[in-house]
């Protein structure tokens, strides 16, 4: 450990070269903390994106004519609006009014930047999953629902043991998509000041100044990130290909 | 220096004697006929724009509200009066958003053209490039670019100081070129093997192939695509305001400043700031699904 550490503060010493996180601990502590919680972020919205996709999915598909128009309207707002801008809604317009929790002295808002950005993220990229899982529930043959409902299944049950089941597996690359771009768009929670890998970065830059190193950090870092989520995502599709069913035929 | 060998019956009058290879009527030989345009509507509903009105009024309500009665003065009068600063701002938005559209378009086209090439070296570089501009976030990229940039250039003798919003705007059209080269790719090789040997048959080069043949087929399938990374490109533009670019968000959040300490200001404002997004946008998103809808493969 010390033997790698020497060598990048020689690095800096010779060459100016700063990756300062990987020989001082503060700075590393932190950095890794930012990942963490870039992490963290992103799988949270992520569960809670998908839940909004698959229920609204099957809601687009309910009898009820007010139940459609609303998530109609759920989608056409956060696909149409800047991401950005809905945090910064949600958190410095929602956030003064939900309710406070007395911290023994002073006041803290129950649901803190954090709270806010997962909130807010999932919303948004829950949007995009619910016209995903649309599509796919729309690529599985009526008569395929319609034998469901002759075994007697309800319509909650047979889109879940039935039409979600195929239907997933024609969204799924258009799934991976969307949480890449998930990934990415939690470095917008920037602006409502997550510690995410970003914000944690920019600290860094501003006491170190060495924006460029930190910045091949990021890069390296988000790349990584995507290439896993594309790679696992591929192999959960392989292990879900149903012969005959789908483009692998 | 001439691209293209004139090919008869395209782009000069057909000079054969033979009749079945007589030109065309020369509308069928166009590859798309824009005229088809004319006729989109753009589907807006009317509980559409209820909708959006019911949100705006909802949320000015509830700030209402809570406000103060010492101001006197209403929240919706306060966001009249910054109305005008928040329209230039979105101004502001569009031409950043236009301005990288048309660099990110054009830069990528020719990545993409590189993506198909038939030199192993030249693929293989612009597939790094495409991958890595394209999986990095915008955001990253934009700090990467504002802060890298040099902060002034020197022609001529004379200095010129780079605006925040020309680095802005700079870093927004990396990651279109990025993905504009993906459809690109993709639409070029959606394209039926047949139609390459085809006009391999007939004697095209690779230029022609790809200039005649080729690419006038690819246009159709990448603008709805276009369309749509330019509704996301337009969407992340209020992100610039982190670097400083005074932009719609920006001078909302001037505004909430400015009238210091009314924090029922806040929701509505940058409401308002959506709204606009929605309004701009939401038309693009109905025609790009549209002309998908319009120029799918009936199966």
């Amino acid at each position: 450990m010390s033997v790698i550490s020497t060598w990048f503060r020689d690095l800096y010493e010779t060459t100016g070269w700063n990756f300062v996180y990987m020989y001082e601990a503060f700075e590393q502590e932190r950095l890794i903390d930012g990942m963490i919680s870039t992490l963290q972020l992103s799988a949270a919205c992520l569960v809670l994106s998908i839940l909004i996709g698959i229920v609204g999915a099957w809601l687009q598909d309910s009898p009820f004519k007010l139940l459609r128009w609303i998530v109609q309207g759920y989608i056409s707002f956060f696909r149409n609006t800047p991401p950005m801008v809905q945090l910064m809604f949600f958190y410095f317009g929602l956030g003064p009014y939900t309710p406070a929790v007395d911290m023994g002295g002073w006041q803290e808002p129950i649901i803190g930047s954090v709270g806010w950005a997962i909130i807010s993220l999932s919303f948004f990229a829950g949007a995009f999953n619910v016209e995903i899982f649309r599509s796919g529930v729309e690529a599985v043959p009526d008569s395929t629902q319609e034998a469901a409902a002759s075994l007697g299944f309800t319509r909650w049950q047979s889109y879940v043991y039935v039409v979600f089941p195929l239907a997933l597996r024609v969204s799924l690359p258009a799934l991976v998509n969307n949480i890449v771009n998930l990934v990415k768009t939690t470095t917008q929670a920037f602006v409502i000041a997550v510690p995410e890998v970003l914000y944690v970065s920019a600290q860094m830059w501003s006491d170190n100044v060495n924006v460029l190193e930190m910045m091949i950090t990021l890069f390296a870092f988000f790349m990584t990130v995507v290439w896993l989520i594309v790679i696992a995502m591929k192999r959960w599709e392989r292990s879900l290909a149903i012969p005959g069913y789908g483009t692998q035929g | 220096m001439r691209l293209f060998k004139r090919i008869p019956g395209i782009d000069s009058p057909g000079r054969s004697d033979f009749p079945v290879l007589a030109p065309g009527r020369k509308s069928n030989s166009l590859p798309i006929r824009f005229a088809g345009l004319a006729g989109w509507r753009p589907e807006v509903k009317a509980w559409h724009v209820v909708f959006a009105v019911c949100l705006f009024a909802l949320s000015v309500g509830v700030a209402e509200a809570q406000t103060r009665v010492d101001y006197g003065e209403s929240v919706f009068t306060t966001l009249w009066r910054w109305m005008p600063l928040i329209l230039k701002g979105f101004g502001v938005n569009l031409l950043i958003s236009v301005v990288a559209m048309t660099i990110g378009t054009i830069a990528g086209m020719m990545l993409g053209l590189a993506q198909v090439s038939q030199l192993k070296g030249v693929r293989a570089i612009s597939y790094v490039i495409t991958q890595f501009f394209r999986n990095s976030p915008w955001l990253v990229l934009l700090f990467f670019m504002t802060l890298t940039l040099p902060f002034e250039v020197r022609i001529g003798g004379t200095s010129y100081i780079i605006p925040d919003w020309i680095k802005a705007t700079i870093g927004f059209s990396l990651p279109v070129m990025a993905n504009i080269s993906e459809v690109v790719r993709g639409a070029v090789q959606s394209i039926p093997f047949g139609q390459w040997e085809a006009a391999e048959s007939l004697a095209f080069t690779r230029r022609q192939m790809m200039w005649r043949i080729i690419l006038p087929q690819c246009f159709k399938r990448m603008l709805p695509p276009w369309m749509n990374w330019y509704a996301i490109l337009a969407l992340a533009t209020p992100v610039c305001f982190i670097m400083g670019v005074e932009e719609s968000v920006a001078f909302a959040k001037q505004a909430i400043d400015a009238e210091d300490g009314r924090p029922e200001l806040i929701g509505p404002f940058y409401f308002f700031v959506m709204t606009l997004f929605f309004i701009y946008i939401y038309p693009i998103g109905r025609a790009t699904v549209w002309l998908e809808k319009k120029f799918a493969i009936k199966t």
